[in-house]
């Protein structure tokens, strides 16, 4: 596949307040780098993202979503990122089902220890969507930018 | 049946076990079968049917009915109890208030696998010995019942009454039925044809809300595609991604609670294969958390609504089938 | 009309090195609602504050978006800051410019283009905000513990000690648990009677701490500080407040063959009785499964002798309603049941017993005078075979997973002291591993194998079986010999593994708190909150939370203690206004939204609606208590018709965000 080198894709993060909201600004702090398409969205817990955001960026344009959350077991409260776990697998699994790339979706576990490893996701998601192109199966052609 | 139903629902109200009797009954062609409700012995007797186009699932309208004043008796199919227990589950349907008589469900037919073999003007239809001998202003014509059998039948799931006062006939077996087979068949396409797949379909959508509208897990109070606060309200499918949006969210909505009746689908006046949506919900909700069925009881808990610290990880999307 | 300032912190060159600041103030300049967007060196400081509190004033605004470092540094130190100028501190938001942006991007382009994103996004959220206030609620200065071994006492003489009145929930008829049937304690050797007793006694004199024995807590209602507590006195046909516990009943009642549970059924106590002689409280209570008299009304010897006039046969269940702030669960632990090990003949052969019946055996107090005798023919053993991780780090499903933590040292105690006492004995301990870490443990064991001669074997017993002489085979393998042993034992002693006490799960239900697959109540977080559960005001003693000893218990008792103090001490708690919230007209009452609660902070009412046509109609509607919610939202996402939201965090904020950044 023809990679466009120019293409940026707009990356929705969204990142749970306890764990990988501070493991992303541990990266920060420890200066590790990665691409600047990512914009992060913070929420008290990954168990708050509603399968109905994650549509609502595809929708507005957004190439990929990630989402990032404590490790299962390490939840803030307790048990909220056991629902995320189930809700999003199904989720990105239906998107599968209606023929959406499946590397535009991604639910990965940071702790807030993890700032290297946050980085490594991000670099690594934003090269996967780099390579699929701009998001044209789900966007909404409307709300475009002219 | 049908006969033994309105005598059993004449005696109901005579003894005030119940005010109302929710049933089907007929509008201008015989195929016409809207849900009604009764409440006198003169209205059953002239109204009531019960026949092999009565397809739709009542439970959905006790949600409301089971709130009014005294008990009202509903027939349901096996499929229909278990839309019924669900709402029970959900708090939604106030079980006291209903008398649930089972009958026996289908195979029940569609008119449009009639109309489809250029059968017009039809009058009546017949099933002598599964053959259908369909009357119409042209003459007579047949076919065989099973070409004429509704979608929604064909994958039926259980025979079996989950929820029931009394029962008029036989209770059945829970089925082992290959509903699965065509979201098996989609998911072992490449990511390409699957979306050439579902663009076709779902662009025939017209946001008609029919799906919606019959669907006995859509109660909410006030959908959220209705209210302007949720930031995804929308009247109109003006593009192929709303549509796309609209169907995603309902089925999400509804995952862990569909109870795979197929309203969706039969109601759909584009024919688009909705409850596929759902039953691959259904599938990936048996084969990731052990099997589930919505509305087989009033107590167990929603797989959404659960977890085990060892479920598994979402990329279990990425290994499976093509991508 | 929203009228917004913007305020771009340099942070000296943390930020201002790879974005361009003033353009990024300017950018954000142009969005809609923003009357002020300035940018500062430091705007942390505290003229950087008053840069912000003056705009406030100045510019009556309505929101305040700052461009800086990470909300977890500053947030708090802005907001209290738009507080102290009069506007609500949720009225903020903080564009994470430095950590997520200026730190990890070189070009000043893309940096700079992302913050102004990153600031849109932070504006579009701010336009939604709503002011917030915290609520404060009430504390009842009174707790609750569950359980009166020595977790519950310690946790009680402690909340106690600070002033605070305390209740025990004991099940049995006396306080004093586990602890109190066993022997000596390790690494000390000091009896456990003679310091745990005065602990009982210490507990039952204390003004502020009342003792419900042979109780049991039936219903929990409210939450933290304002807990509604029914606890169950079951009936003991005795009244507590007449029976002076001179004993004279459990010596003239006829019916003598009950099993003593307080010895490990190993002898027989009366059908009314005492559990053991320094019980507390020490008031008899008659066992209805074994009384004549309660039985079928013949008999009444009891009520014949009792001067006091105690005995009460008429006696029922009563439930008492008391209101808490704070409670401590100290249910403890059992040893397992045995019954599906029939490879250790446990169940059938009375020479085979697990460790908790060999401390009866031992002690003064128990069944044999504190002889140690075979409980077949009464006769002194001269081999005893210990058996370790009976049923624990099991994988096969017959037992538990994990290790129970007291074993490898109370079989060191029991090896030591029968050697001590008994010279002639031989004594073999086949184990999996050692585990002894803790104050002076290994030097423990160790003494046991140097100076006592305790013959520990690295192996697990195969096959225990008695013979026609009244020995016992034990078939064995010496995993470091690489051969298989025959023992031609007298006795041979089970560890078993510890489990929870079966009364935890249904109380877990109760006070809607976690619990691990094998029923230990999950702490609040591993490390950090270890004797808090994640349910506020609840709070873990002991074993409860998973396996311990003595002192471990101790220090987790007084720490929980403290916890409960923390929480009384204080008149009303502040709550965090970013909770969940249902709107009732779209609720559909499905209680899927208190399924995901962990905390359970969602109840429902049946709330009257008006409809149309001047009717009315009763529908169950959700409500979420702010006191209880942690504002997690899980309750937003499994709510199909969005009326569960989430205050400072709405569905439509974060959508805001999501299309302020996609734009």
């Amino acid at each position: 596949m023809q990679v466009n080198e120019n293409f940026k894709p707009v990356i929705v993060a969204f990142c749970c307040n306890w764990c990988s909201y501070a493991g992303a600004d541990l990266s920060g702090t420890n200066r590790l780098n990665y691409p600047a398409n990512v914009k992060i969205i913070r929420v008290p817990c990954s168990c708050r993202v509603n399968p109905m955001f994650i549509l609502r960026a595809f929708q507005k344009g957004a190439d990929g979503v990630i989402i990032c959350g404590c490790h299962p077991g390490d939840c803030h409260y307790t048990s909220g990122n056991y629902f995320t776990r189930r809700r999003i697998t199904l989720l990105y699994s239906m998107l599968d089902f209606l023929g959406i790339e499946r590397k535009r979706t991604r639910l990965e576990w940071v702790s807030a220890a993890e700032g290297a490893k946050f980085a490594s996701v991000m670099e690594q998601f934003v090269s996967d969507v780099q390579k699929l192109g701009p998001n044209r199966r789900l966007e909404d052609l409307r709300c475009r930018k002219q | 049946m049908q006969e033994a139903m309105i005598k059993r629902a004449v005696q109901l109200l005579a003894d005030g076990t119940v005010n109302r009797v929710m049933g089907w009954k007929r509008g201008e062609f015989v195929y016409d079968i809207t849900p009604a409700v009764f409440t006198t012995a003169e209205e059953l007797e002239k109204d009531f049917v019960c026949d092999d186009f009565t397809q739709a699932n009542l439970s959905k309208y006790l949600v409301k009915e089971s709130r009014k004043e005294g008990k009202i008796l509903a027939f349901l199919k096996p499929c229909d109890t278990y839309s019924f227990n669900q709402l029970v589950k959900e708090h939604r349907i106030i079980r006291e208030n209903v008398y649930v008589i089972g009958i026996p469900g289908g195979p029940k037919l569609d008119i449009e696998k009639i109309k489809a073999k250029g059968i017009t003007g039809i009058l009546s239809v017949e099933n002598e010995n599964y053959t259908l001998k369909i009357e119409t202003i042209y003459g007579t014509e047949t076919m065989p019942f099973s070409e004429a059998v509704s979608g929604k039948c064909s994958g039926c799931k259980s025979k079996k009454h989950v929820a029931y006062d009394e029962l008029i006939g036989d209770d059945g077996e829970v089925l082992d039925s290959n509903r699965f087979d065509m979201v098996a068949k989609l998911e072992n396409m490449t990511s390409q044809e699957r979306f050439d797949f579902w663009r076709g379909e779902l662009s025939k959508c017209i946001r008609c809300n029919a799906c919606r509208n019959v669907c006995p897990a859509c109660t909410c109070e006030n959908c959220v595609f209705d209210n302007p606060k949720s930031g995804i309200d929308q009247k109109a499918a003006a593009d192929s991604f709303e549509e796309k949006m609209f169907h995603i969210i309902r089925a999400f909505h509804v995952a862990g609670r569909c109870t795979d009746c197929g309203e969706c689908s039969r109601v759909c006046p584009q024919n688009i294969p909705l409850h596929l949506l759902n039953r691959k919900f259904i599938k990936d909700i048996n084969e990731l958390y052990g099997e589930y069925q919505a509305g087989a009881d009033t107590t167990s808990r929603a797989p959404l609504n659960n977890y085990n610290a060892d479920d598994c990880e979402p990329s279990v999307v990425h290994e499976r089938g093509v991508e | 009309m929203q009228r917004i300032g913007v305020f771009v912190c340099h942070c000296g060159t943390n930020i201002a090195a790879t974005v361009d600041v003033k353009a990024v103030a300017e950018a954000l300049g142009h969005e809609a609602g923003v009357v002020i967007s300035q940018d500062y060196q430091y705007m942390c400081s505290e003229s950087g504050q008053n840069l912000v509190k003056n705009a406030i004033k100045e510019h009556k605004l309505t929101g305040v978006v700052v461009c800086s470092c990470s909300p977890r540094m500053h947030e708090n130190t802005f907001r209290k800051a738009a507080a102290s100028a009069g506007l609500n501190p949720y009225l903020v938001e903080i564009a994470n410019i430095r950590e997520q942006c200026s730190w990890i991007h070189k070009d000043i382009a893309s940096a700079t283009e992302k913050a102004i994103i990153l600031g849109r996004a932070a504006i579009a959220k701010v336009h939604l905000n709503t002011p917030l206030t915290s609520m404060e609620s009430p504390v009842v200065k009174r707790a609750l513990v569950i359980g009166g071994g020595i977790a519950g006492i310690q946790t009680a003489l402690d909340i106690a000690e600070a002033g605070f009145e305390v209740d025990i929930v004991e099940k049995e008829p006396t306080i004093g648990g586990k602890m109190a049937q066993i022997d000596k304690t390790f690494p000390t050797l000091d009896c456990a009677a003679c310091i745990l007793t005065p602990k009982m006694v210490e507990a039952s004199q204390n003004e502020k701490i009342t003792i419900h024995s042979f109780s049991e807590v039936s219903d929990v209602k409210g939450f933290v500080g304002n807990f509604t507590v029914t606890i169950k006195k079951k009936a003991r046909y005795v009244d507590e407040t007449k029976c002076t516990g001179c004993g004279l009943c459990t010596e003239k009642c006829p019916m003598k063959k009950v099993p003593n549970e307080f010895n490990m059924g190993l002898d027989n106590r009366r059908a009314v009785y005492i559990p053991f002689a320094q019980a507390v409280p020490k008031v008899a209570t008659i066992d209805p499964n074994y009384c004549m008299m309660l039985k079928n009304g013949k008999c009444g010897v009891c009520s014949k002798v009792c001067s006091a006039g105690a005995i009460d046969y008429k006696q029922t269940d009563r439930f008492v309603e008391q209101k808490y702030g704070a409670i401590v669960v100290a249910t403890g632990f059992n040893p397992i049941k045995l019954d599906k090990y029939d490879e250790f003949a446990y169940s059938y052969c009375p020479d085979v017993v697990t460790s908790l019946e060999l401390e009866r055996l031992m002690n003064a107090a128990g069944p044999n005078g504190g002889t140690l005798l075979r409980p077949s023919d009464k006769t002194h053993p001269h081999t005893i075979v210990f058996v370790q991780c009976v049923g624990s780090r099991c994988d096969d499903g017959k037992g538990k997973q994990y290790c129970s933590k007291i074993c490898c040292m109370y079989t060191a105690k029991h090896a030591m002291l029968i050697r001590e006492k008994y010279p002639d004995t031989e004594v073999y301990v086949f184990y999996i591993d050692v585990r002894t870490p803790g104050k002076n443990f290994d030097e423990f064991y160790r003494r046991a194998v140097e100076q006592y001669n305790v013959h520990y074997i690295k192996g697990m017993v195969g096959k225990v079986s008695p013979k026609a002489d009244g020995k016992i085979d034990v078939q064995a393998s010496d995993l470091l010999a690489g051969e298989q042993l025959h023992i031609n034992a007298d006795m041979v002693v089970l560890a078993a593994a510890i489990e929870p006490d079966k009364t935890a799960r249904p109380l877990a239900t109760m006070l809607t708190t976690q619990m691990d697959t094998n029923d230990f109540f999950t702490e609040a977080h591993p490390k950090l909150r270890p004797v808090e559960s994640a349910t506020a005001g609840i709070f873990l003693s002991g074993a409860c939370q998973g396996p311990k000893d003595i002192p471990e218990t101790v220090a987790q008792a007084s720490a929980a203690a403290a916890k409960a103090i923390g929480l009384l001490c204080k008149n009303s708690i502040t709550c965090n206004p970013c909770v969940a919230h249902s709107d009732e007209l779209m609720c559909n009452g499905c209680s899927a939204c208190e399924k995901v609660c962990p905390y359970g902070a969602i109840t429902y009412q049946d709330k009257e609606f008006r409809m149309p046509n001047r009717t009315t109609a009763v529908r169950r509607v959700a409500s979420v208590n702010p006191a209880v919610c942690q504002g997690c939202g899980a309750c937003t996402v499994a709510c199909p018709s969005g009326a569960m939201d989430l205050n400072g965090f709405s569905n439509s904020q974060i959508m805001a965000e999501v299309d302020a950044i996609c734009k």
